[in-house]
């Protein structure tokens, strides 16, 4: 299970882990759950329209995942976040089936893109993930006191002078990133997962915004460290597993605050 | 009925649907809601595949399901809905994994894409009467749900007073909702079924200020845009390259986004 070819799903999948973790912290403070959802989905679309053209698909998911962040922020000034993300993913989405209905792409090749090839990860693939990770951590930490202020407390931040579209920008191009880094490693719906049910545990567990995020990124890191164990012992798909820990996590995160929750209230009635 | 005649019946059942479910859908904020349960929907109709028993019914029991987990998980907070919908995103999207895992396991099929993109090209005629019921089904709850839903969203305190329990008019809302959802997604995909109920009625919303009128408009422009899109797929098989045609879903999303950017342009002057 650590020997060979298996020491590359290691890496990629804790680079992923721990960017999807710490960028998750944020996704889970500003609710901006259906922007995690959207970005690394619609992005598969730059992969398919990447081997239409027979590019990299890295880059077709960059492309795509940058120029869906644009367009989110773009129109979350017109309109609601909601209705932003929505019409951001049906584009990039439908887009995407054309580029399917015009190139040959096969389906299994789509399967991987949403469901993710953790046990297929390649040296060179590797590589291309630490150094997007590295940017996504780089972006992450530069922008980590502006985003955490318009998340927790907006109106200190807006005194603060920073503008809750800046901030909104700021965290968009790091869920970019965080997709390019992720997709090709874990597919489009698991980085989804990793974004929202870790973390979200962690929220219900932990006060302050640090050790909230350094919780999720902790639990984000033994869920795809199960996940891929689990995978490979027992031949289930990884997305599977992961959702299903991720799930699982969330579930006994609620229900552990909430007995402190009442313990607390019933010690001070 | 040629598939074309049953393209435009069924497209024109969703898009009246979706008129009037869409604009409470938007003004309530629930346009994730609508998205995850189309996606998490897919889980049923994987899991329909599986059993042998027709997709639609997997399709309708498992987003029952999946939209009673969101209600019980949330609470009142924006936040707190938010990340509830994506933690119950996330686990049904794990389950199917599992299931086309299975799936493909058995038999190598595109099992992902048909479920995920659908076509209105590809429907059997007998779905039309199970299609219409459920679109009279949905269309009679939003109906029944018409006052209280808005005297809720308006005066939450006056609806308490007069007896409307808010959440029971929630969750009322939510059925109508997934069987709405159930029906487009079933039908048309999952990335149809969210730019038909996302993208004319936050257009209408724009334009008119009466519910009614909103939801008249919305369901117009959500029937010009599927026409349009059927008309414009079935033009294209002479289309390059030669005999494939282009896939339906990139019209009517085109379309939408048309509508939506000229609702903008008009909402400016």
């Amino acid at each position: 299970m650590f020997s060979g070819f298996m020491v590359d799903t290691w890496e990629a999948a804790s680079v992923v882990a721990v960017v999807a973790g710490l960028a998750g912290f944020f996704v889970v403070a500003r609710g901006s759950a259906f922007a995690a959802h959207a970005l690394p989905s619609g992005a598969f679309a730059g992969a398919a329209g990447a081997s239409l053209l027979g590019v990299s698909t890295t880059l077709g998911l960059g492309v795509f995942s940058v120029a869906g962040a644009a367009a989110i922020a773009a129109l979350g000034r017109q309109a609601r976040r909601d209705v932003a993300a929505a019409l951001a993913i049906v584009a990039m989405l439908a887009t995407g089936s054309l580029f399917l209905a015009l190139g040959n792409g096969y389906a299994g090749e789509v399967d991987s893109l949403l469901f993710g090839q953790v046990l297929g990860v390649s040296s060179a693939q590797v590589e291309v993930t630490a150094a997007l990770g590295a940017a996504s951590l780089a972006l992450l930490v530069v922008s980590w006191r502006r985003v955490l202020w318009s998340s927790v407390l907006p109106e200190a931040a807006a005194a603060r002078g920073v503008s809750p579209g800046a901030a909104d920008a700021s965290f968009l191009a790091v869920l970019a990133l965080v997709t390019a880094t992720a997709v090709p490693v874990v597919g489009a719906l698991l980085v989804f997962s990793l974004l929202v049910a870790p973390p979200a545990a962690a929220r219900q567990l932990a006060g302050r915004p640090g050790s909230a995020a350094l919780l999720g990124t902790a639990l984000a890191l033994a869920t795809v460290w199960a996940s891929v164990a689990l995978s490979y012992e027992e031949n289930l798909p990884v997305g599977f597993v992961v959702g299903a820990l991720g799930a699982l996590l969330y579930a006994a995160a609620r229900l552990s605050a909430g007995r402190r929750g009442r313990a607390r209230r019933s010690g001070c009635g | 009925m040629s598939p074309l005649v049953t393209a435009l019946v069924v497209g024109a059942v969703v898009a009246a649907v979706s008129g009037p479910v869409g604009v409470f859908m938007v003004a309530r904020g629930q346009s994730f809601a609508g998205h995850a349960l189309a996606d998490a929907g897919t889980t049923g109709g994987a899991a329909g595949y599986l059993a042998g028993v027709n997709v639609l019914y997997g399709f309708v029991a498992f987003n029952l399901v999946a939209a009673a987990a969101m209600e019980a998980l949330g609470g009142r907070r924006a936040i707190a809905r938010d990340v509830a919908t994506g933690v119950v995103l996330g686990a049904s999207l794990a389950l199917t994994a599992l299931f086309l895992h299975i799936e493909t396991s058995t038999a190598t099929t595109g099992a992902t894409v048909t479920v995920l993109f659908g076509s209105l090209f590809s429907l059997a005629p007998g779905t039309v009467p199970v299609v219409a019921a459920l679109g009279a089904v949905s269309l009679a709850l939003s109906a029944l749900l018409y006052r209280p839903l808005l005297l809720s969203a308006v005066h939450p305190d006056l609806a308490r007073a007069r007896g409307v329990h808010p959440g029971l008019v929630g969750a009322g809302y939510l059925a109508a909702l997934s069987l709405a959802v159930s029906l487009s997604a079933v039908t048309i995909g999952a990335i149809l079924s969210t730019a038909l109920l996302v993208g004319p009625a936050a257009a209408a919303l724009h334009l008119v200020r009466r519910p009614a009128a909103a939801m008249a408009l919305a369901s117009l422009a959500a029937l010009a845009c599927t026409l349009g899109g059927v008309g414009l797929a079935y033009a294209s098989y002479h289309w390059p390259p030669a005999g494939r045609g282009w896939p339906v879903s990139f019209f009517v999303v085109a379309s939408v986004l048309l509508v939506y950017g000229a609702s903008l342009a008009a909402r400016r002057r």
